[in-house]
């Protein structure tokens, strides 16, 4: 059933279609609608989980990492701070291979105080052991919140669906909703590998001494490159199912590209817009949409990629002191490939603090970058669009 | 020179058009974008509605945005050069400027229980309708007797005016929207499809 929805509702829709067990929850800027459809659903019965109303989002986190101990399917949703002060708990959601599954919408750091996407909140967990994937519209929102259980399920690895403040959490578009019975098929019920249990008792989070603990974090480490594997698997199965695809990475119209934009989450639809036009006027751009930034996709981007002359990165985010998070990750993934086939890697810093990316603001990057492309000399690794002077 | 009934519309089916919906906190901008999304989902096209982003306040100028078009709708940034306006509160006219990046040749929905002369400076450059969908949003029991939810009543007035889309599919729309109180709803919009009054317009060149 079709259905003209917020990303927001999207996400609740895909939660009730996971049968998820346990929901713990603290209100924030723009993520409180995705809980707020929740909490009616189970005062409803139309969801019958278990929705634990928490005083912080240190809290919902540390509740789902109970419920997701006895085995049960566990649910949070955050935003910006609220995500910050999860910090110590996604470590151990991550480490002690919880699979429960977050939504992070999009949402700037304070200071200054704003309510508007960037996506500083979700990469600044980069290392916590949680796999993360962007979205670029709210079907995938649904569909990418359903598959998540399945693929935190299959690895014992937490996932971080993540989706832009305000493009796609309060925007309305039509939504193809699956039926329960088609989920139920796709996603039957958890089994814990290990759980909490009175009637077996284990000892979970044990000091773990220098004799053991790094064989634990390469456990953890293979468990992320096999999230790579099962996410294509699992996406597949979804797309025999449901129709819809997506991949860790996507591209798109790489055919014979001299330049090559990346993006993430929704700057990659107004780019597709941009690519179309430019196109028509016979100028060989394409673009790879990354999906998945944990486990990083470097094989797919070196396949990708490689052999392309120009790289130019979009970046909604910013480490301070060096540059765009996703343009690092790129340069570094493309680097050891052979000269011949190495791209250069350029990077643009758009949109912070919810600034609009327009299709203006990504034809100032592919300038950029075809100027660029003409110097011998590197260019700076973050050069910054859409600032004012 | 053509009188605005014998120049039609630019074909909605080739491209993406842009509507801006004005009001004040309350009278249900928000709302309005999202019936009008649905109901043109309805017919067949693709949709994508959103509100301004940040923060609502009771009373204070609210603005809520629609895409529409027969083909997909890859753009998702803001609306800054809409096609089209709704006004909801005639006096935000005065308040903020309303027509801002407004197409040359765009169409204006306002409620107002003024006649045509109140708004002669503006329909030099744009369509105007003026429907009084606050008298019939009173009529039908929406909202206060001094707050008038009016936001079913002008989107009624949108299909009755623009024949974008259709009244049926509004209605439809109307009745998934606010389920509690959808009768009145619908009957607001019903009336207010046949209440609106176009001003005379003289298409001119434009650059």
């Amino acid at each position: 059933m079709k259905k003209v929805i917020i990303g927001n509702h999207a996400v609740s829709y895909g939660v009730k279609l996971a049968r998820t067990e346990v929901i713990a929850a603290y209100p924030i800027t723009p993520q409180t609608q995705v809980v707020e459809e929740l909490s009616e659903m189970c005062a409803s019965g139309d969801l019958k989980a278990r929705f634990i109303k928490v005083e912080s989002e240190h809290s919902a986190m540390a509740a789902c990492i109970g419920a997701s101990a006895t085995g049960a399917r566990a649910f949070t949703a955050t935003s910006s701070q609220g995500l910050a002060l999860m910090h110590e708990l996604l470590h151990w959601a991550g480490g002690g291979r919880l699979p429960i599954v977050m939504v992070d919408v999009n949402r700037a750091m304070a200071p200054g105080w704003n309510v508007w996407t960037d996506q500083n909140d979700s990469l600044s967990q980069r290392d916590t052991g949680w796999i993360q994937l962007y979205c670029e519209t709210n079907q995938e929102v649904l569909d990418t919140t359903i598959q998540a259980f399945k693929l935190a399920e299959a690895v014992d690895i937490p996932v971080m669906v993540v989706l832009d403040a305000f493009f796609l959490s309060h925007t309305s578009e039509p939504v193809d909703i699956p039926d329960q019975a088609d989920v139920d098929a796709f996603l039957p019920k958890r089994v814990a590998r290990q759980k909490l249990d009175v009637d077996e008792p284990h000892a979970f989070g044990a000091l773990t001494t220098p004799a053991v603990y790094m064989e634990m974090r390469l456990r953890q480490q293979e468990g992320m490159a096999q999230a790579h594997d099962a996410m294509i698997a699992i996406d597949a199965e979804w797309g025999g199912r449901f129709g819809r695809s997506y991949g860790p990475i996507e591209s798109y119209r790489t055919e014979g590209a001299d330049l090559v934009l990346v993006t993430s989450g929704t700057i990659t639809s107004t780019a597709r817009y941009v690519i179309n036009q430019l196109r028509d006027d016979g100028q060989k751009v394409g673009l790879v949409k990354v999906k998945m930034f944990r486990p990083f996709p470097t094989a797919d981007l070196r396949r990708a990629l490689g052999g392309v002359k120009d790289v130019a990165v979009l970046d909604r985010n910013i480490s301070p002191g060096h540059c765009g998070i996703f343009a690092e990750e790129t340069r570094a993934a493309l680097y050891d490939l052979p000269d011949a086939k190495r791209p250069r890697v350029h990077g643009y810093i758009v949109g912070l603090g919810g600034r609009d990316v327009t299709p203006d603001t990504i034809m100032d990057c592919i300038a950029k970058a075809r100027a660029a492309a003409k110097s011998a000399e590197p260019e700076p690794e973050d050069v910054w669009v859409g600032v004012k002077a | 020179m053509s009188d605005r009934s014998a120049s039609p519309r630019p074909d909605p089916r080739v491209e993406v058009r842009e509507l801006r919906i004005h009001g004040r906190g309350g009278q249900g901008a928000v709302i309005a974008s999202k019936i009008l999304a649905s109901a043109l989902f309805r017919e067949g096209s693709s949709v994508q509605s959103f509100p301004a982003f940040g923060v609502e306040r009771r009373g204070a100028p609210v603005t809520a945005f629609l895409r529409y078009s027969h083909g997909p709708i890859l753009l998702r940034c803001e609306i800054t050069s809409p096609h089209d306006l709704i006004i909801l509160d005639p006096t935000l006219i005065k308040a903020i400027d309303v027509t801002q990046g407004l197409k040359p040749g765009g169409s204006i929905l306002i409620n107002s229980d003024r006649g045509p002369e109140a708004y002669a400076s503006l329909a030099q450059h744009f369509r105007v309708t003026l429907v009084d969908a606050s008298t019939i949003a009173r009529k039908y029991g929406l909202g206060s007797k001094t707050q008038p939810i009016v936001n079913t009543a002008i989107v009624g007035a949108f299909a009755g005016d623009s024949g974008i889309v259709g009244l049926e599919a509004i209605c439809e729309a109307i009745a998934e929207a606010v389920p509690g109180k959808a009768q009145g709803n619908i009957d607001a919009a019903r009336e207010a499809a046949t209440c609106v009054v176009r001003i005379p317009y003289t298409e001119v060149e434009h650059a």
